[in-house]
């Protein structure tokens, strides 16, 4: 079941080699990434050496750490020293950080191979990945569809087989909802339990970093690895329970909290696969109860405001001066400045530091960025209540399967409103994972999400992994073995 | 019609704690432009602030030396405008949850001056323009900040001098920040504005920015106050609007107007957490606290017994009025100790930084112990002057100098025969003496101190001249 695992006895069992197993994954990303675009940078050469060091290792008997050896992609706004670090956009196609990540530098000291830098909308704005300065990413299961966003290439990448896991940003469903609509499992960890150090601000109190994985196994194992204190980061706090030891506890009994607005109106393909597993819960010896959130509606202002408001202070520094796009010619350091940002930022970054910009302007902060602040409260302690009660929260990830191309930019409003099923996760900061669930009437697949309550991610992790274990002949084709 | 002035003022203190506010980088001043910056002073993408604890300590001290209450919970927002001195194009700042509140500083009138908030921050760079460029270093960005606002109870120059003074000295001495004016390590912006006496309420300011030089800022008030009640008298009205001062012209000019002011888009900065400060902290800080500039005054001026005069040139300087404490230690008369320090010390410190520094070579014990000899009348204070002296250039103990046989000094019998001597000798002296001119009795003397190489005790000796004189 676990890539991770499988990857691991292999090479321990000397069945393949590091250098072999890497050579394996690039020439996949030779053939495959031309097409679907899930990588914006190939790290060859680090990922060969590396590979060559975890050969060594294994020569020596020694026994490999969690993701040692394990063939991995990050996503373009995670930082990584000497390796360009662009977000996707203009602005920073030719930037080269001077510091790790602290996800990277983990990743690092355990000899993960990282393969390259994954596609996603520009600085994660975005459903789609069609915001990426370096084009569209497509999803592998239908090239005619979007991978999805703002993650599409770390997705990709896992989906398409052309890394074993990717680690990626959750602002408002970026991590789950590309992991929904690729048919693989997508982590969200609670707020403050993986280092944000690194992660290039879009939102910074929404932000968060998680595993793009084949099976929730997976998710738990690199879960396990990245969650740890980071004083470098002041809301971390680090994860005390390691999940990876908690994945087999039965979940009968539990009480598994449905949100009857989730389901209305939601496609019939989409409700009937998200009843199925209901159903699967239900053998399993869990308790469904209905409960409402009593500020749903309010979920997606909350978000918009929220995340837009920080976006735009956090966009401040592209200024183009120390680092990032400069323009040809200019009169002034107010036109420098000016043409930089404007002719280096794509439409819909731009659209958000407005959005962000009114928002946070005297006149209208009170009636928006304070107003949702306050909302913001009342939604963490209504979710506080609701888990006082239930284990989780079910809903599907998205109300949909992934968006045919172009589909998501025509109409950006309409692109938002299907959020609503992983923003509130963002705004209360909680633990959420996409699972997927079986495939839609046109073929595509399609996520359920589970909530849970703040720093209960092993909680979460452990209900996933019991309905993985139960459906996974049935979702069989969704996962890929390792082929040696 | 006369005019009030109504000044109110904006202090910006740099803390002197080691590190920058939010990483690892030094605070030091100068060095290589850009040699003290790192990804996170830098604002590179993805780096994140952490909060220097000893900042918040500082600030904390800072509002209790200023009699401020201290809130338990605060948070830091931020504050966002576009320079290109501000890498992050925010500042991180306190908004509308200062740490520090309701404090005030009482002038030497007995007035008080009213401070309305102290709250932490962030220095900017700075743009260094030459040669028709402009260049950007940011060794001094992410330098802790406390920003000390007062209310508008200045109302005349003097006192916002003497509030500057004053406050200087208390970040000085309880050890938050240097406070050196020259490097910027104390700048003030001045908000102005004129009233008719006994009018409540208040006028339009100006606010005149980062000035770092008391000198400066006393002319540019009494600039700023004529320039208003000019405007005033001549059926004017002033404009809300910041202002910067030339010194070479002594004039104020317009910088921008309040329809150009920022608007700073204030939030909460996501990425850090409260601030606690427990009571059981601040009493901890509240008992680390030193003797305050004034507190050190009083005791001077009411224990030592030291005029007012002396005691306020000894506080001026942090160290000096250490020195002084130690030296003056069981003295019977304090203020000897006090003349040594103001003035044959004083002179080896000629310069304002120098006393400020006061890297004198001798601990405070060796001149206690000259002190003692002198008061014990062992050596007499020309003596004592002298030893001084080659102590200062050599930073060794008086004992060095003055051996136990100098301190004898010259018995009675000695000194009688010595004094008939002089008396026999300066015949012309004796005459003019007793034909009333009291200075001729002074080479009389004079001679018994060559005779005797400033053995001699002047007050004995002048008692025994005085008695055979007498006798003449």
């Amino acid at each position: 079941m676990s890539k991770i695992k499988q990857i691991q006895n292999l090479l321990e069992a000397k069945e393949i080699s590091c250098v072999e197993l890497t050579k394996k994954y690039l020439s996949n990303i030779e053939e495959k990434n031309k097409e679907i675009n899930a990588y914006v940078n190939i790290t060859e050469e680090e990922a060969l050496k590396t590979a060559k060091l975890v050969d060594e290792k294994i020569a020596t008997g020694e026994k490999l750490m969690p993701l040692e050896g394990i063939p991995m992609s990050l996503k373009d706004n995670i930082s990584t020293k000497n390796i360009k670090t662009s977000c996707c956009s203009k602005m920073l196609k030719d930037y080269v950080p001077i510091y790790d990540a602290t996800v990277w530098e983990i990743l690092k000291k355990q000899n993960s191979i990282l393969l390259g830098k994954t596609n996603m909308d520009e600085f994660a704005m975005g459903a789609s990945t069609e915001s990426s300065y370096f084009g569209v990413t497509l999803n592998p299961h239908n090239t005619n569809y979007v991978a999805g966003g703002s993650s599409g290439g770390a997705a990709a990448s896992v989906a398409g087989g052309l890394a074993a896991f990717g680690l990626a940003t959750d602002t408002g469903g970026s991590i789950r909802q590309p992991a929904s609509f690729c048919g693989l499992v997508g982590f969200k960890p609670s707020y403050g339990s993986v280092s944000r150090y690194g992660a290039i601000a879009y939102a910074s109190s929404l932000d968060q970093i998680g595993p793009i994985t084949d099976s929730v196994e997976d998710a738990a194992i690199v879960y396990d690895s990245i969650s740890i204190y980071d004083s470098k980061d002041s809301t971390s706090v680090g994860s005390k329970n390691t999940s990876h030891d908690k994945l087999n506890s039965s979940i009968k009994g539990i009480k598994i909290g449905v949100v009857k607005e989730y389901f209305e109106g939601l496609r019939d393909d989409i409700r009937k696969l998200m009843e199925d597993s209901i159903k699967v819960y239900q053998g399993l010896g869990a308790e469904i109860v209905d409960i409402t959130i009593p500020l749903l509606k309010a979920n997606l202002p909350v978000y918009f405001i929220t995340a837009c408001a920080e976006a735009s202070s956090n966009m401040g520094r592209y200024d183009g001066i120390r680092y990032g796009y400069k323009t040809d010619s200019y009169n002034s350091i107010d036109e420098m400045i000016c043409k930089n940002r404007s002719e280096s930022l794509g439409k819909e970054v731009q659209r958000r530091i407005m959005l962000g910009t009114y928002a946070l302007s005297s006149d209208r902060y009170d009636a928006y960025y304070k107003k949702a602040q306050k909302l913001r409260a009342c939604i963490r302690r209504d979710f506080k209540k609701i888990f006082e009660e239930c284990s989780v929260i079910l809903t599907p990830t998205a109300p949909t399967t992934a968006y045919a191309l172009g589909q998501a930019v025509k109409d950006p409003i309409e692109t938002y409103s299907m959020d609503i099923c992983t923003v509130p996760a963002n705004i209360a900061g909680l633990p959420a994972i996409s699972v997927p669930c079986g495939l839609a009437e046109n073929k595509l697949p399609v996520g359920m999400q589970l909530i849970g309550n703040r720093f209960e991610d092993y909680k979460v992790l452990n209900i996933a992994y019991q309905y993985e274990k139960e459906t996974k002949d049935q979702n069989r084709s969704l996962w890929q073995e390792v082929e040696v | 019609m006369s005019y009030e002035l109504v000044v109110g003022l904006e202090t910006h203190v740099e803390l002197s704690t080691n590190t920058k506010i939010f990483c690892q980088c030094t605070t030091e001043f100068g060095g290589e432009p850009n040699s003290h910056c790192c990804p996170i002073c830098l604002g590179m993408p993805g780096t994140l602030p952490k909060l220097n604890k000893k900042v918040v300590e500082y600030a904390v001290k800072a509002g209790l030396a200023t009699n401020c209450k201290i809130r338990n919970l605060s948070k830091m927002d931020r504050k966002n405008y576009v320079y290109p001195d501000l890498p992050k194009a925010y500042q991180v700042t306190q908004f509308d949850k200062p740490i520090c509140e309701d404090g005030y500083i009482t002038l030497s009138s007995g007035k008080s001056i009213r401070i309305n908030r102290i709250h932490i921050e962030e220095d900017a760079g700075k743009l260094i323009h030459e040669r028709g460029d402009t260049y950007i270093d940011y060794n001094r960005g992410g330098v802790p900040l406390v920003e000390i606002v007062t209310d508008p109870d200045i109302r005349t120059v003097d006192e916002a001098v003497e509030y500057i003074e004053q406050l200087r000295l208390i970040m000085k001495y309880i050890g938050v920040s240097d406070v050196k004016m020259q490097e910027g390590s104390l700048r003030c912006d001045v908000n102005i504005s004129v009233r008719k006496k006994g009018e409540e309420k208040f006028g339009t300011r100006t606010e005149i920015k980062n000035m770092n030089s008391v000198n400066f800022i006393a002319k540019a008030i009494a600039y700023e106050f004529e320039r208003q009640v000019d405007i005033l008298e001549s059926g004017g009205e002033i404009h809300q609007e910041t202002r910067r001062y030339d010194s070479d012209l002594n004039i104020t000019e317009s910088m921008r107007s309040k329809e150009d002011a920022e608007d700073y888009r204030y939030f909460r900065e996501p990425d850090l957490v409260n601030i606690y400060v427990s009571e059981e902290e601040i009493k901890k800080y509240k008992a680390e606290l030193p003797q305050l500039p004034h507190e050190k005054l009083n005791i001077f001026i009411n224990e030592y017994g030291l005029p007012k005069d002396d005691a306020e040139l000894l506080i001026k300087y942090k160290k000096v009025a250490e020195y002084y404490e130690e030296a003056s230690k069981n003295l019977k008369n304090k203020k000897l100790a006090s003349n040594y320090i103001l003035g044959q010390i004083y002179r080896k410190f000629p310069t304002d930084s120098e006393k400020e520094e006061f890297n004198i070579s001798i601990p405070p014990k060796y001149l206690n112990d000259l002190i003692q000899l002198v008061e014990s009348r062992k050596i007499n204070s020309s003596m004592a002057s002298n030893a001084l002296e080659k102590m200062l250039d050599s930073g060794k103990a008086v004992t060095e100098f003055i051996s136990e046989k100098d301190m004898e000094g010259i018995d009675e019998n000695t000194l009688r025969e010595l004094c008939i001597k002089a008396v026999n000798e300066n015949q012309k002296a004796v005459e003019s003496y007793l034909g009333g001119k009291e200075k001729a009795f002074k080479s009389i003397i004079g001679y018994i101190m060559r005779e005797t190489k400033g053995k001699a005790d002047p007050i004995k000796a002048t008692e025994i001249i005085k008695e055979i004189i007498g006798k003449i």
